[in-house]
């Protein structure tokens, strides 16, 4: 559905796309990872056609981007990572002038209407006004609204950002269900267990480059230890210099938490044992590990 | 690649609409419009209106008849050009400025299958139409007034849509560059109002010094107002094609660069 092969773009004497290659087959949920300023954005604008690459070549829906990127569009659902719904109309206004958009007649537009509120658990709020909707309610009415031609693709910009975790669980939901009827979905996102979740494959992206791709699972078995040890209080330099460093196959120190990767975490606990001052969480590796190992634990701004 | 080609990458399923897509855009600011009649009628009329009731009948009664023209035919028959431009301006700037930047609407409606000369033109039209109705709604009122010579003078309308269209284009233009409103309000104090002063709106602009008044010849407005003087108000009416031509410039030349520097900040 989606073939990206060598994508470059730069902006000024940045270049913040370096050469992005992946393939999203039908039907598949495909993440896009990576820290603010990875080139995430970048990457959807281009296979939108909504920005010219510098390089490379895109072909989504089976069409070529951005040559003919308009026909390809109409094959796409839109959610952006800022909410662009439109103020001046009511909630199903929304859906019937952005329908119209892709040459729905208005009677069709509206014929949709309900199902896709219904879709949004927004049946009762057709004729309230975008202001008096919470985030979760703007971002679901967003999702019905990049439904609204029935996209076999939907393109998602960090779609469950600022929402409480309510509303996270239910956008999830939606995007299983769309999954389900066999649509395709590419997602971009800073929560690694949405991620999971979600994703039949994610990429990791850093600095315009893909650095990792995999199914999740199989990523986080390829690139990290099982299991870690998080390990923090009184005392905690004194036991990782002694013990930690010494224990794990890979320790690291990050402010005042120890985080210690390993497959056998017995030795870990037992060094801890006679500590009573420090404090361990032993749990599974997760996508967040294998994220925070391959882009590093500097902010990004 | 190049820039044009988000532009006119137009694919066979749905080449029929191509050319009238933009009317998508004009719809949906027509409905918002719609919503907010009331207070829009309001706007449209109350300026001029109370330039043509305070000025004509006030500043009116004091001032000789203009080359066979009461000061209220004159007045009305610029002040018909003034309403259509302000209105336009107003659409065009604010409005439009709104739509791409605080709501993010000319972004929404790029994720759907448009493409930024479909918004671009789309508003264009829209900004001149709006300044059309604000015109036939000053037409009606100068016609009401008995100020209006004949039915000819509707011939006045298709001149106030290209009106419209020329400032719209400029208009799109200034609100492509710009980062704020305070922008507009420049334009507003030295483009706009200027061009009014010698544009032959409120005076007849002969008695200005010599290069000021060539100047003004190469403003639209300048060319607006004859024609409206000649149509409406049965003043003589000569130089139709350059007139009309300068217009057709404005509107042509105006809306290609707003295209070309919306394309460029809206796809960057």
């Amino acid at each position: 559905m989606l073939t990206v092969d060598g994508l470059r773009k730069r902006y000024g004497q940045t270049e913040v796309v370096r050469g992005a290659s992946f393939e999203v087959p039908a039907g598949q949920c495909f993440g896009l990872l990576g820290p603010n300023g990875a080139g995430k954005t970048t990457t959807l604008r281009c296979c939108l056609g909504l920005t010219v690459p510098d390089g490379g070549s895109i072909e989504l829906a089976g069409l070529p981007v951005p040559a003919q990127a308009r026909a390809a569009r109409a094959l796409v659902g839109v959610v952006p990572q800022f909410d662009n719904l439109d103020p001046d109309f009511t909630v199903a206004e929304n859906l019937v002038v952005f329908g119209r958009y892709f040459g729905l007649s208005q009677r069709e537009a509206s014929a949709r209407v309900e199902r896709l509120l219904e879709f949004a658990g927004l049946s009762d709020k057709a004729d309230a006004h975008i202001e008096s909707l919470s985030g979760g309610m703007k971002r679901r009415l967003t999702l019905a609204r990049a439904m609204i031609n029935d996209p076999p693709i939907l393109f998602l910009d960090e779609p469950t950002t600022g929402l409480d975790p309510q509303a996270r669980h239910l956008v999830w939901d939606r995007l299983k269900m769309l999954l389900t009827e066999g649509r395709t979905i590419i997602l971009t996102t800073h929560f690694m267990d949405e991620a999971q979740r979600l994703c039949d494959r994610v990429a990791i992206m850093d600095h315009g480059v893909i650095i990792a791709e995999d199914g999740p699972r199989r990523l986080i078995e390829r690139e990290i230890e099982p299991t870690v040890i998080e390990v923090y209080g009184e005392g905690l330099e004194a036991w990782f210099a002694a013990h930690g460093r010494r224990l794990a196959e890979r320790a690291e120190l990050a402010g005042d938490t120890a985080f210690c990767y390993c497959h056998d975490p017995e030795p870990l606990m037992r060094s801890l044992e006679g500590d009573p001052e420090l404090r361990a969480l032993h749990r599974a590796a997760n996508l967040e590990d294998v994220f925070l190992k391959l882009t590093g634990r500097d902010l990004r701004d | 690649m190049t820039e044009a080609t988000l532009a006119t990458n137009g694919a066979p399923a749905v080449a029929g609409a191509t050319r009238w897509r933009f009317l998508h855009v004009v719809h949906r600011n027509y409905l918002v419009w719609r919503k907010l009649l009331g207070s829009a009628l309001v706007g449209h009329l109350a300026d001029p209106l109370i330039w043509l009731v305070g000025l004509g009948f006030g500043l009116g009664a004091l001032l000789p008849s203009l080359g066979g023209l009461s000061y209220l035919e004159f007045l009305g028959s610029g002040m018909l050009c003034y309403g259509v431009m302000n209105s336009t301006s107003f659409e065009a700037l604010y409005s439009a400025f709104t739509r791409l930047k605080m709501q993010r609407t000319w972004e929404s409606i790029l994720h759907a299958p448009m493409t930024v000369t479909d918004v671009v033109v789309g508003e264009w039209v829209f900004a001149a139409l709006k300044g059309l109705f604000s015109g036939a709604a000053i037409l009606l009122v100068m016609a009401v007034l008995g100020l209006v010579e004949s039915l000819a003078a509707l011939w006045i309308l298709p001149v106030l849509l290209l009106l419209g269209l020329a400032f719209a284009g400029i208009a799109l233009i200034v609100t492509a560059l710009a980062k704020t409103y305070d922008l507009f309000t420049y334009y507003f104090s030295l483009f706009i109002m200027p061009m009014t002063l010698v544009s032959g709106v409120f005076f007849p602009s002969q008695q200005l010094p010599q290069i000021v008044q060539a100047f003004a010849q190469l403003l639209p407005l300048t060319h607006a107002t004859a024609l409206s003087r000649g149509l409406v108000v049965g003043a003589p009416l000569d130089h139709i094609a350059l007139h009309v031509g300068v217009l057709v410039v404005y509107a042509a030349i105006g809306v290609v660069i707003a295209a070309r520097l919306i394309r460029k900040r809206l796809t960057r």
